[in-house]
């Protein structure tokens, strides 16, 4: 049964999209390989490294362990639209600004995940922002840039130093 | 800082008002990674692309009876289906051997494996599809008979009698040995007032890119060229090995290396299923795509630092060390990795313990054994994490057992700043080092003795807390002597192009590449500094080897000290030919003209002569002005490799500091310090994240990461979930400090900084661990990863 595949539809950056896909073809991939949205990326293909976090009806989710199919009907938002939309420009450029990327495989699901938790509201402490991120793996950084960007933003967005 | 003047009195060459050298200049390629825009491998798609999936042995070590692909030939997508009988007429097999390893051998291994399976996990069929989906369906369809044979999996009785030789034609399980011995190391051991003995290991663990290798390859037989997309360190490396192992001239290989989602050494060798995707792709004449899985990856990226190490230290009372010895064992799989070999881990190790220190005796033996478990190679920091643990581990146990403070000891034993040059016991040849003014900065960095009173205080109150130490060397800047000597083809030169484009602007082509680690801003900071323009007006292109100089890319951390200084020197040579240019239009001396913030100035007044985009106008458009026979070159190439030195070491020391629950046996990490020598520093920012990253590695081995193998071979935790790898919330802030001793072999003097952090970051988390459980009367923990059961067992309560 490999190849049963179903029509669904869903709103993706705010497009409509409707196509045919294999039942078995995981939201990561369906966004990578029909829609060409490759800003979400593969890591561990079992919802560890947080690599392919998308957001999905507002909530954040991981590609790889949702089912394409499990999308008809919904709202999908991936690193594209998030930026596109400037929903993300201020933690963009604090993590530009304070290097907090180094080979950037990680970043859009981090920005994304980041931005799940600054959306809260307030200046999470460092201890917050490093147990939130802990589903979202970085080889490169040591995360130390990333709490430091993350905290900035939260700081800057609450009025507080840039 | 040791910049040649360029235009003195005026100005120095660090003072011009385009110096970026030594300032955070942020990266500039980020957004296109923060928005989600960058073009990893894995996201390459070209027409008519094919998609391949590898069925890999199951056993450690079996022959192949038989394979029946006739159903996967059916099944809906596949396009072919490909044994290693029959892969091997399109590529030769490879040897993994270098001339200057004395000694060293291996065995020929092929893409797919041919008749044999060396490991679990080895390619042993190719199944090519329209998606890997359905090439994987096509996996699942290939019958397979093997016959099982037994598997040597433990190092300790590999070169035993009764043990199967996994190569018979190699004649035993034996790869390299070395063996050193310099002074009179048993006069030492015999006149030494305490001698402390023990056995560290070190468990095998890998780099986990996040981003899997990945390679697609695209043969053109119109043009008889083979164009390969890969997440590769090394292009031109791999050029050459692509194109001897297919019989093509280098000319025929383009390699194009964009974006990498990471690599630490995993992406710097050669693998036999990117190979085999190479020759799949000339065999079926379209492009065909390899992305490794994770679990493909767990099982064939290379891993490291699988060493048992017998160590003992001698000392006097006054806390001289007297003498080191080790006895090193690996087990390194069945094949040494082509074409840098898996003997240099071992050779490493030999040649750094003790490095840091003034001690004259040294022993050290090392033997690499064959085995059938996945290959082990070179990872980030090569041999230094295990070196400097073993050295490391010795010093803080001998402090401890005379009773002396680790840091004093230090004092006592480092080599003295004012020494230099000069050379270890082991030979290692050093130009400058600051072992001691590093040593000094961090104590006041961390406020060494608060720490102490501190843990002091807890410790009354049942909070056991622990400060451990790691000083350091490390191999940066490699000359021509770690691999050229050896009669590999891995270039330690390398080159940059600078050119002037027809509206001012620069364009640089560097034979490095860029891992993230940044090398694209280094390069644009040295030329927008030695040129004279501002750093948005450069732009940089790597990883191609149609359109770079030939160059041996991002390892043994050389791109900033060698990359950097050819960018740095191809832009002063630009520099010069674009002040003849404009001497020819003003009928000045160009001697008496600069260049700054992109503008011909008189070199004395500063007053403004010539845009550089005017420059360009009339070079490129109306050349016919220039005076008759005067030829404007606005393109400069200089290259650059290490000469004076075999490599430009650099020092550091990093302290950690730790408190360990008693009752359950797991580790929090408090705070990690770093004080780091790697010369001129271009880019301080880049510098300390490279650090701090670093050392996130070097925890992850000190604390989680462990390739776990049964008897049988067979990986136990090959994926992300079993694997631990370091998490955001385990991990502590980082603080980084600096010593800047340049070297002279370059005018910049930067040397790299890309390994100093994993380097030392397991030893003084060892050291730390050990600090706060001595006083319990733990036996000291000296096999990593220190996991909460081990902690436990050394308390002796499991």
């Amino acid at each position: 049964m490999s190849h049963f595949a179903l029509d669904i539809s869903l709103t993706v950056n705010g497009e409509r999209v409707s196509e045919r896909v294999e039942a078995r073809k995981m939201l990561v991939d369906f966004l990578r390989e029909d829609l060409g949205l490759t800003g979400s990326h593969v890591g561990c293909e079992h919802g560890v490294c947080g690599a392919c976090t998308v957001r999905v009806n507002g909530e954040i989710v991981r590609g790889c362990l949702m089912l394409a199919v499990q999308c008809d009907g919904a709202t999908v938002e991936t690193i594209e639209g998030l930026s596109d939309s400037g929903e993300l420009a201020d933690l963009q450029l604090a993590f530009e600004q304070r290097n907090a990327l180094q080979c950037g495989y990680c970043t859009p699901g981090m920005l994304t995940a980041a931005q799940d938790l600054l959306k809260r509201g307030g200046v999470p402490s460092r201890d917050a922002i490093r147990e939130h991120l802990s589903g979202n793996y970085c080889r490169c950084t040591g995360y130390h840039a990333i709490v430091d960007a993350v905290e900035a933003v939260a700081q800057a967005r609450a009025g507080g130093k840039p | 800082m040791k910049i040649t003047d360029d235009s003195p009195p005026v100005l120095t060459a660090l003072d011009r008002p385009n110096s970026y050298i030594g300032r955070s200049v942020p990266r500039p390629n980020l957004q296109r990674l923060t928005q989600g825009r960058g073009q990893y491998v894995s996201d390459v798609t070209l027409p008519r692309m094919a998609h391949v999936a590898f069925v890999r042995s199951p056993h450690a070590h079996a022959r192949i009876k038989s394979i029946a692909a006739d159903m996967a030939k059916k099944s809906p997508g596949v396009i072919a289906v490909v044994t290693g009988v029959e892969l091997a007429k399109v590529m030769t097999p490879w040897v993994g051997v270098l001339t200057h390893l004395k000694g060293l051998k291996s065995a020929p291994q092929h893409p797919i494996a041919v008749d044999v399976a060396c490991w679990q996990g080895e390619a042993v069929c190719a199944v090519v599809a329209r998606t890997r989906a359905e090439a994987e369906d096509g996996c699942e369809l290939v019958e397979i008979k093997y016959e099982e044979l037994p598997a040597v999996t433990d190092p300790e009785t590999a070169l035993d009698a009764k043990t199967p030789v996994i190569h018979a034609a190699l004649g035993d399980n034996l790869c390299f040995e070395r063996k050193l011995d310099v002074g009179a190391v048993d006069k030492a051991f015999a006149e030494s007032d305490a001698v402390v003995e023990t056995t560290f290991m070190f468990g095998r663990h890998t780099g986990v890119t996040t981003e899997p290798r990945a390679v697609v390859a695209d043969w053109n037989p119109s043009e008889q060229r083979m164009t390969v997309y890969q997440g590769t360190q090394a292009p031109h490396m791999m050029q050459n090995l692509f194109a001897k192992h297919l019989n093509l001239a280098e000319h025929q290989v383009r390699v194009l290396t964009k974006d990498v989602g990471g690599s630490f050494g995993i992406k710097v060798h050669t693998y036999a299923d990117e190979m085999a995707t190479v020759a799949l792709s000339k065999l079926l004449k379209r492009p065909v795509k390899f992305v490794a899985d994770r679990i493909e990856s767990f099982v064939t990226d290379i891993h490291a630092r699988d060493h048992r190490i017998k160590a003992k230290i001698g000392v006097s009372k006054d806390g001289t060390i007297t003498a080191f010895e080790i006895d090193d064992l690996t087990g390194i799989g069945p094949y040494s990795v082509y074409p840098r070999t898996s003997g240099i881990e071992a050779n490493q190790i030999v040649n750094l313990t003790g490095g840091p220190y003034t001690c004259p005796n040294y022993r050290a033996q090392a033997k690499v054994v064959f085995q059938n478990k996945n290959v082990m190679c070179q990872y980030r920091a090569v041999g230094h994490p295990i070196a400097v643990a073993v050295t490391e581990g010795l010093v803080e146990l001998a402090a401890a057992k005379i009773g002396m403070d680790p840091l004093e000891f230090r004092r006592r034993n480092l080599i003295a700043d004012d020494a230099y040059p000069t050379q270890s016991a082991a030979g290692l040849k050093f130009e400058k080092l600051s072992h001691h003014e590093a040593l000094a900065h961090l104590d006041s960095m961390m406020n060494y003795a608060g720490l102490r009173a501190e843990q002091k205080a807890l410790r009354a109150k049942g909070i056991h807390r622990g400060i451990g130490f790691a000083s350091f060397i490390e191999v940066t800047n490699p000359s021509a002597a770690f691999y050229g000597v050896g009669g590999a083809r891995i270039t330690s030169q390398d080159g940059a192009t600078v050119k002037l484009d027809a509206q001012g602007a620069l364009i640089i082509h560097s034979g490095v590449t860029e891992q993230g680690q940044g090398a694209e801003a280094v390069l644009a900071q040295c030329v927008a500094s030695s040129f004279g323009v501002s750093i948005n007006k450069v732009r940089v292109v790597t990883g191609d080897t149609d359109n770079t100089p030939y160059g041996g890319g991002t390892w043994a951390s050389r791109a900033a000290g060698i990359g950097g200084e050819a960018a740095w020197q191809a832009g002063k040579a630009l520099r010069g030919n674009v002040l003849a240019v404009a001497g020819a239009m003003l009928q000045a001396k160009p001697d008496d003209l600069d260049i700054r913030n992109g503008i011909v100035v008189d070199k004395a007044s500063g007053t403004e002569r010539l845009g550089l985009d005017e420059l360009a106008r009339v070079a490129y458009f109306r050349p016919d002005t220039l005076p008759p026979g005067f030829q404007a070159e606005l393109m400069a190439t200089r290259h650059y490799v290490p000469r004076a030195w075999p490599f430009a070491f650099t020092n550091g020391i990093q302290a950690s500091y730790l408190e360990v629950d008693t009752d359950t046996g797991f580790v929090k990490l408090l705070k990690h310090w770093c004080v780091e020598d790697c010369g001129t520093i271009i880019n301080p920012q880049l510098v300390d994240e490279q650090i701090r990253g670093g050392v996130v590695q070097g925890i992850g081995a000190a604390l989680f990461e462990h390739c776990r193998y049964d008897e049988r071979g067979q990986m136990l935790n090959g994926n992300m979930a079993d694997y631990l790898v370091p998490m955001a919330v385990e991990m502590p802030d980082i603080d980084c400090g600096h010593v800047v001793s340049p070297t002279a072999d370059s005018e910049l003097g930067a040397k790299g900084a890309g390994e100093a952090g994993t380097a030392g970051a397991p030893a003084c988390v060892m050291n730390a661990i050990n600090d706060a459980l001595r006083p319990l009367g733990a036996q000291p923990l000296t096999d990593m990863p220190f996991t909460p059961d081990k902690i436990l067992r050394a308390l002796g309560k499991v």
